[in-house]
C-alpha cells in the first residue's frame, strides 16, 4: 500500500518505528502529485487541454528539494537513535501566504512573484524541527482575498478535487484540495474570515482555526492582523489535532501570540463526548443577505442539506451522550460579513502599503518621474483586482469623515458577536454550551466563474464562519456528508477561547461514530480508478 | 440603482491616496463594486448598540503577553535581506535618481 493511502499520524507512527523510509513516503506523494495536479500555478500560463482542466493545480510550486533535505535529516536522525519527531517524514503543504526559507513565497501576487523569504515562518519551522517535510507552496486567493482560490495571479488556479468543474473554496483552496487529493496529508493554511474552514468543507477535509493567538503570526503575509490565524487542514481529526500540538504555543517574535498553556489534544480525543453540551441555532440556519443593488437585506434559505446534516450530526452526537442544546440565540451572527467587509478592508490596505516595489519583490520597468510614480506604477502593475478592491474600500471606510459610521461601529459589532459566544459558552449562563454546532458553508461547492467577480456575494460564502474571527474563538470544519450532486457538506463546531480540546473531542467522536457510513466510501473524483495502482 | 456613494470624482481622489494607477475598465469596475460593498455594510448604520458596548481591537478579551524588553536582535544575515531589493548597494535599499529641475526643486 502506498503511503498516501496513510493518514499523518500513520506515516509519523511507521517513520518513527523504521518501518517506512521518509524518502519513500516523500516519493509516493510526489508521484501523486505527478499524477494528479498537473500545470503549476504560474503567471503567463498556457492554455489548458481538457485534461489539465480536469486536473487539480493545487501547487504554485513543489519543493522536492527541499522535502528530500528534510526527509534525509528525518532518516539521519533515525539512524542517531534519535526521535525525528511527531510528524517524523510527513508531507505537509504550506499555502503560498507563509514564508518559508527556500521556496519563492509569492502570496499569489504579482508583486512577490520573485519573493524568497530570508527566514521562515514560526510554524514553518515548528513543523520543520518536528520533522514535517514541506512539500510545496500552495495556490490561493490573491494575498487571501476571496472564497475561491480563483482570484489568484498564478493560474490555473485550484480546482475542487470531488469535481473539477468547481471551485475549491478559499482562500486556502491549493492547501484543501492537495490534502483531498492526497498530495500532502497535512496542509497549513490561514483562516481571517473562513478561509480554512470553507474551503475545507467544499473538498471534504478537516479544516481547524485555532484561536486567535494560539498559532503564531509570524512569517505570515499579513491579511487582517486582528483576525489571521494559521491552522491545520487534515484528512481526520486525528491529524489536525497531531498538527495543532506541533504549531500552538507562545512565540516571542508575535506579540498577539497567547501564553495559555497548551493542551494535549490527541489525549483530549479519547475522552468523548458524554455530558458535553452541543448548541443549535436557528440564526445558523439561513443567511441574510444584502440586494447589492438596494442595499436591502433579505433572508435567504440555505442549502438544504447543509442544515440536514447538522440536525444528523446532532442526533448522532446525542445517541453517544451529548445533551444538544436547541435554539441559542446568536442574533449578531448576521453582522458577521458586513463588520467583516469595515474590519478586513482596514487592516488589509493597512498592511498592503509596505509593497512598494523598494525593499523587495516586483518593481515597474517603466521610466517615472519621480518616486510617487514608481510606487503608483508598481502596484497598479503588480497587484491584481482583488487587493486593489481592498485597499480603496480600506481607505474609504477609515477615512476621517467616515471612521465612526463604519470602522468604529464595526468595532463595536464585533463585541456584539462576540457577547453571543460568551454568553453561550458562559458556565453559569443559560445555555452553558461547550461548542456550537452549525453548517461551515450556506452551499456546497459552487461552478467555477459563478460567483468571481462579484465581490459581495463571494463575502457571503463565508457568513456561516466569520463570526469565529470576529470573536477570535476556534472552530473546526468535519466532513458530514455528501449532497445529491456528491459534493462533500461541511459542518462546524465552535468553541470557547483556546479549548480546541473541546471541539476537536466532539468532532473526532462524530467521525468515529460514522465510519462506516455509506458517504465516507467514495472517493473524490481524481482518486477515482486510482485505488488499485496506488 | 445602487446609490452612487462614491462618485467618479471621489474616487479618483482615492486612488490617489491608495497610491494606485487605474486603467478606465479597473476604475469602472472597482467603483461599482465599492458602492456594492458599500451598500452592503449600509446595515451597520442601522444596529442599534446596547450602552456601553466597546470597540473590541481584537476578539479575545485582553490577555496578551505582556510588553518584552525592547532589545535590538539583529537578523543573522542582513546581506540576504538586501539581496531581495530590486536595487541595493550591499548597505542600502536605492531607489532610481529622480532629478528633479531647479523649477521643481522650488
Amino acid at each position: 500500500m502506498s503511503s498516501i493511502q496513510l493518514s499523518a499520524y500513520q506515516i509519523a507512527q511507521k517513520v518513527r518505528a523504521g518501518e517506512l523510509s521518509p524518502l519513500e513516503v516523500l516519493d509516493e506523494h510526489l508521484k501523486q502529485i505527478a499524477a494528479v495536479d498537473g500545470l503549476p500555478g504560474s503567471l503567463s500560463p498556457k492554455p489548458l487541454d481538457p485534461g489539465e482542466e480536469a486536473k487539480v493545480h493545487a501547487f504554485i510550486e513543489v519543493s522536492a528539494d527541499l522535502a528530500r533535505k528534510q526527509a534525509e535529516q528525518v532518516q539521519a536522525r533515525l539512524e542517531r537513535g534519535e526521535d525525528p519527531g511527531p510528524l517524523a517524514g510527513v508531507p505537509v503543504s504550506v499555502k503560498g501566504i507563509f514564508c518559508v526559507k527556500g521556496t519563492t513565497t509569492t502570496a499569489a501576487s504579482r508583486i512577490l512573484h520573485n519573493f524568497r523569504p530570508p527566514y521562515s515562518a514560526t510554524t514553518v519551522e515548528r513543523l520543520e524541527k518536528a520533522g514535517a517535510l514541506i512539500i510545496g507552496k500552495t495556490n490561493l486567493d490573491e494575498f487571501t482575498y476571496g472564497s475561491s482560490s480563483e482570484s489568484s495571479a498564478f493560474q490555473p488556479h485550484p480546482n475542487n478535487p470531488w469535481n473539477t468543474e468547481r471551485v475549491t473554496g478559499g482562500s486556502s483552496g491549493g492547501s484543501a484540495a492537495s490534502v483531498a487529493a492526497r498530495e500532502a496529508p497535512l496542509s497549513l493554511g490561514t483562516d481571517t474570515g473562513g478561509s480554512i474552514r470553507q474551503p475545507a468543507a467544499f473538498c471534504g477535509v478537516v479544516g481547524l482555526k485555532p484561536t486567535y493567538g494560539r498559532t503564531s503570526r509570524y512569517g505570515l503575509i499579513a491579511f487582517g492582523s486582528s483576525l489571521d490565524c494559521p491552522g491545520p487542514l487534515a484528512r481526520d481529526v486525528r491529524d489536525a489535532a497531531l498538527m495543532l500540538q506541533v504549531l500552538a504555543g507562545a512565540d516571542p517574535k508575535d506579540s498577539t501570540s497567547a501564553l495559555a498553556p497548551v493542551q494535549d489534544y490527541l489525549a483530549a480525543l479519547q475522552e468523548g463526548v458524554k455530558g458535553l453540551r452541543i448548541g443549535l441555532s436557528r440564526d445558523y440556519d439561513h443567511i441574510t443577505y444584502p440586494d447589492t443593488l438596494t442595499g436591502e437585506m433579505s433572508v435567504q434559505a440555505i442549502q438544504p442539506e447543509m442544515n440536514s446534516a447538522v440536525r444528523a450530526a446532532a442526533e448522532v452526537l446525542a445517541g453517544l451522550g451529548a445533551e444538544i442544546v436547541e435554539d441559542v440565540p446568536m442574533p449578531n451572527a448576521r453582522h458577521g460579513i458586513p463588520a467583516y467587509f469595515v474590519i478586513s478592508r482596514v487592516e488589509a490596505a493597512s498592511n498592503l502599503h509596505r509593497f512598494d516595489g523598494v525593499k523587495y519583490g516586483y518593481r515597474t520597468n517603466k521610466t517615472v518621474p519621480g518616486l510617487s510614480e514608481l510606487y503608483r506604477a508598481t502596484r497598479a502593475e503588480g497587484f491584481g483586482l482583488q487587493p486593489k478592491l481592498r485597499i480603496l474600500m480600506g481607505m474609504y471606510v477609515s477615512a476621517a469623515q467616515h471612521s465612526a459610521q463604519y470602522y468604529q461601529k464595526a468595532l463595536r459589532v464585533r463585541s456584539m458577536i462576540r457577547s453571543d459566544f460568551t454568553q453561550a459558552f458562559d458556565p453559569r449562563g443559560t445555555y452553558r454550551l461547550d461548542a456550537l454546532l452549525t453548517p461551515t458553508t450556506p452551499t456546497t461547492a459552487f461552478l467555477r466563474g459563478e460567483v468571481m467577480g462579484d465581490s459581495v456575494l463571494m463575502q457571503y460564502s463565508d457568513q456561516m464562519t466569520v463570526a469565529g474571527n470576529h470573536a477570535g474563538i476556534p472552530a473546526v470544519s468535519i466532513p458530514a456528508g455528501l449532497d445529491p450532486l456528491g459534493l462533500p457538506i461541511g459542518v462546524q463546531f465552535f468553541g470557547m477561547d483556546f479549548r480546541e480540546d473541546l471541539i476537536l473531542r466532539a468532532a473526532y467522536a462524530f467521525e468515529q461514530a460514522t465510519q462506516n457510513a455509506e458517504w465516507r466510501g467514495v472517493l473524490p473524483q481524481v482518486l477515482r480508478g486510482s485505488e488499485v495502482k496506488a | 440603482m445602487t446609490p452612487d456613494n462614491i462618485t467618479p470624482e471621489m474616487f479618483a481622489k482615492l486612488v490617489t491616496l491608495a497610491a494606485l494607477e487605474l486603467t478606465p475598465e479597473e476604475s469602472e469596475y472597482l467603483r461599482t463594486e465599492l458602492n456594492h460593498q458599500l451598500a452592503a455594510v449600509k446595515e451597520l448604520s442601522e444596529i442599534q448598540l446596547a450602552e456601553g458596548v466597546q470597540p473590541s481591537l481584537h476578539g479575545l478579551d485582553c490577555q496578551g503577553n505582556p510588553p518584552r524588553p525592547d532589545v535590538w536582535i539583529p537578523f543573522a544575515n542582513s546581506p540576504e535581506i538586501l539581496a531581495l531589493a530590486p536595487e541595493s548597494d550591499g548597505a542600502y535599499f536605492q531607489v532610481p535618481d529622480f532629478r528633479r529641475s531647479d523649477e521643481e526643486a522650488k
